[in-house]
């Protein structure tokens, strides 16, 4: 089969690892051969969290500069500083909604502007689905589900070798009950979204 | 139930580098572990911590790597199969039980794993402890993969009862820190109880049995290198005249690279699982087959300088190379793309990569460093000791946790680390050849694990300076596991002591120390102020848990605070304390009531006195 290589970029908190693992379950469940690996150093100090995830009959666990084939980002200057994954055939989704750097908050730093964000991502690589997953999340009734909002935006694009039925089932194995609805509304709207910015 | 418990053998499971090694363990009858926690090993333990709380398996958290190293080589020596797991730097402190231990051997199997972490992550170095095996004479294990790795470990302890000796298993963050899908084997029995039957004349290690003992450890030196001739895990994949000597990660990279490359037909790889002893005779056998050789090992060129050394001692005079300007780098790790292109020149084929974008003209994204966290108390108590100590020149001496990033302006309250426990005993020596004065900062977790050494160094000598403990009641940076210093039926957990850091510091005989509550500022500061004016060594003891652990165990939880109309725009608490909980918004401070823990500590820093509790209708759901 065709190898696919997946970069994930958040910010702590936002729910990376969960995402990552529910593509893991369904690669598991649907019998694809799956690698996948996570920096998350310091994540609960405000850092950065990355996932690789490799869908095919590959070894290698992580994904060279220039080697994604998609990159989604949960938090757009996020997804701006991931670029060096990207080829120019590269598609990319991120969420819109900023959350902004402590540096920034002290005036050590300015946000990028983000209609310059998305024309230099837009310019750079094959695809952009750019939209506000946070505005999504809350109307899902979760404002924590902005990684389903993007995992149904990911799965729209068919760029993955696994389908929605498959990821609904695997997101029920991986969820609280308490929260499975809104994850599962979450990911719904992330899909129609994407197939919309398409 | 514990999912690594999951009787079901042949289930598939995803499962982390972490998990798939503690499973690995259980599925070879693991009785006994201990640990001293450190990233990227942390989870593991974890797992066995969890594991521990629902089966007969005994695991503890001990204080150091060096006594985790102590009681784990015990119940292997009463015949139990022990595990003891910690990072690569954890292997320092615990070498010099290591040394011996290989002389002494074990009887019951016993793995030792080491995390090494290459490009450091989260560590202070990189350094590659493969030659731990060298100057140890252990056999040495190394897994390619996740599946491998949990494989591996049953290996490992069956090794270990056969040569009668510990095993090193060493991983790297991207073994520890990867996923893959895991098939499950049979659960193995766990025999928890073993005996110790007495033979000094082979157990105590006074010269006239060590000399015997090195004699002993040869020979199954010797006996580990037979074994790894015909390991399988030292295998070789192809038959042409490219050859390829390769281990852990770097195999995955040379497999991927041979695909993408299409010189399946001229390479031949050696992978080597079962990296120490090396097998000569299958290392000549390949080199002999070889036109020229490029050695892919992250790291330092261990494999590579046997390799050569091998093909000396055969009269092979082939091109063998790895470490070089134009090839690999003893940096960092390596990645797929790099080896792929370095294997195209070395063997000069024709290598593609993707057109990448020109990325020159994106604009300076501002820098998500990690910080402390909103209601920190080690901020708190940085700042209180900023301001004791105002006017002094100044060396901060600091440890490794969290408080390390106390790094960091406004709080700049890190001089100097080197090591866990660096902080006291370097304050020592600066506070002999300087006139400035020494004020050091160390975790309540290190200073269990290597401060108190340094501390009761300083008692003798008469050193002069102040450290302050910051006791936070956890160990916070890799993930609150306990120490000696915890409430453990805070935990719901029964049956443990419980050491005072007060009375082990005033126990030493430092002559003055003080407790303060960080949230109090005034009075910290006061109390501070008197232990830097201390002639001597005196000790700060800040309490306050942290803010982190406090949420997790829904510990008393105060009010957000706001700025108030009374805000003159001074801006002291961003320019002293600058609280993640803090934004600028429309040029004046605001205080996020998500983020806010109530910590109350830019309230009595504001000179206006403008932060106030928010009011009760405005909290936060």
């Amino acid at each position: 089969m065709k190898t696919t290589r997946l970069i994930i970029v958040a910010v702590g908190g936002q729910g990376n690892l969960l995402a990552s693992s529910v593509l893991g379950e369904a690669a598991l469940m649907a019998g694809i051969p799956l690698q996948m690996s996570e920096i998350h150093g310091m994540a609960q100090r405000g850092g950065v969290v990355e996932s690789a995830l490799i869908f095919g009959n590959v070894r290698s666990t992580i994904i060279a500069d220039g080697e994604a084939d998609i990159l989604v980002g949960f938090e757009p200057a996020e997804t701006l500083r991931a670029l060096n994954k990207c080829n120019t055939d590269t598609v990319v989704i991120t969420n819109l909604a900023p959350l902004m750097p402590f540096t920034v908050n002290i005036g050590k730093g300015v946000y990028p502007d983000l209609k310059q964000l998305q024309d230099l991502i837009r310019a750079k690589t094959a695809k952009l689905i750019a939209f506000n997953a946070a505005k999504l999340a809350e109307k899902a009734g979760n404002p924590l589900a902005v990684n389903m909002v993007l995992l149904g935006a990911l799965i729209q694009t068919g760029i993955l070798p696994l389908g929605a039925e498959q990821v609904r089932e695997a997101l029920q194995r991986k969820t609280k009950p308490a929260f499975l609805a809104s994850n599962l509304k979450a990911f719904e709207l992330g899909y129609t979204a994407a197939a919309q910015a398409a | 139930m514990h999912k690594l418990l999951t009787d079901k053998p042949g289930k598939k499971m995803l499962l982390l580098g972490n998990e798939a090694i503690a499973r690995g363990a259980i599925e070879a009858g693991v009785a006994f572990a201990s640990t001293y926690p450190g990233t990227p090993s942390s989870e593991l333990s974890l797992n066995f911590f969890q594991i521990s709380r629902e089966s007969d398996l005994y695991f503890e958290y001990s204080i150091n790597e060096k006594v985790a190293l102590e009681v784990s080589a015990a119940a292997a020596n009463a015949g139990v199969r022990a595990m003891c797991v910690m990072k690569h730097v954890g292997l320092n402190v615990a070498a010099d039980a290591l040394m011996t231990l290989a002389y002494v051997g074990v009887k019951g199997g016993m793995v030792v794993l080491t995390a090494d972490d290459p490009f450091m992550f989260s560590s202070q170095n990189e350094q590659d402890n493969r030659y731990y095996a060298k100057l140890s004479a252990l056999p040495m294990l190394e897994p390619s993969s996740v599946q491998e790795a949990k494989a591996m470990v049953a290996y490992a302890f069956d090794l270990s009862e056969q040569l009668k000796e510990p095993v090193l298993f060493r991983t790297t963050t991207r073994i520890n820190h990867s996923s893959g899908i895991v098939e499950l084997a049979e659960i193995g029995k766990r025999i928890t109880q073993g005996d110790f039957i007495k033979d000094p004349l082979n157990l105590v290690t006074v010269p006239a049995v060590s000399r015997k003992l090195h004699v002993k450890l040869l020979k199954n030196y010797a006996g580990a290198m037979r074994l790894a001739e015909s390991s399988p895990y030292n295998f070789v994949e192809g038959d042409g005249d490219c050859g390829i000597v390769c281990s852990g990660v770097g195999y995955n990279y040379v497999s991927d690279a041979v695909e993408d490359l299409q010189i399946a037909d001229r390479v031949r790889v050696l992978r080597l699982g079962f990296s120490h002893p090396l097998p000569p005779r299958l290392i000549k056998d390949f080199l002999r087959h070889c036109a020229k050789v490029l050695v892919v090992e992250e790291g330092e060129p261990y494999l590579e300088e046997s390799v050569k050394a091998l093909a000396q001692e055969q009269g092979l005079t082939l091109p063998i190379a790895g470490k070089a300007p134009e090839l690999f780098s003893r940096l960092y790790e390596y990645n797929p793309a790099q080896v792929r292109s370095i294997m195209a020149a070395y063997f000069e084929v024709p290598c593609e990569s993707p057109a990448v974008p020109d990325l020159s003209d994106l604009p300076e994204i501002p820098q998500r460093p990690p910080t402390l966290c909103a209601g920190c108390s080690h901020r708190a108590t940085f700042y209180e000791v900023r301001k004791a100590a105002e006017g002094l020149e100044t060396i901060y001496p600091t440890d490794i946790g969290c408080y390390t990033l106390g790094l960091l302006p406004p709080l700049s309250a890190a001089d100097f680390l080197i090591c866990m426990g660096s902080s006291v005993g370097t304050s020592g020596g600066f506070s002999k050849v300087t006139n400035k004065k020494v004020i050091a900062f160390i975790g309540d977790s290190t200073f269990f694990h290597s401060g108190i050494p340094g501390l009761i160094n300083a008692v003798f000598n008469n050193h002069d300076f102040t450290l302050v403990i910051l006791d936070n009641g956890t160990t916070a940076m890799t993930g609150h596991q306990p120490h000696p210093g915890v409430d453990m039926r805070q935990l719901n957990l029964e049956g443990f002591g419980r050491v005072s850091i007060e009375a082990v510091v005033r126990a030493v005989g430092v002559p003055h120390v003080t407790v303060v509550k960080p949230y109090k500022v005034k009075k910290s500061i006061e109390a501070i102020r008197a232990a830097i004016d201390f002639k001597g060594v005196s000790v700060i003891i800040s309490q306050e848990t942290c803010a982190l652990y406090a949420k997790s165990l829904k510990l008393s939880r105060r009010k957000p605070f706001e700025v108030t109309d009374k805000c003159r725009n001074h801006r002291d608490c961003m320019d002293n304390l600058a609280c993640p909980a803090f934004y600028v918004w429309n040029e004046r401070i605001k205080i996020d009531p998500n983020l806010c823990t109530g910590c109350a500590v830019c309230a009595q820093i504001c000179p206006e006195n403008a932060i106030l509790p928010l009011k009760e209708k405005k909290a936060p759901a």
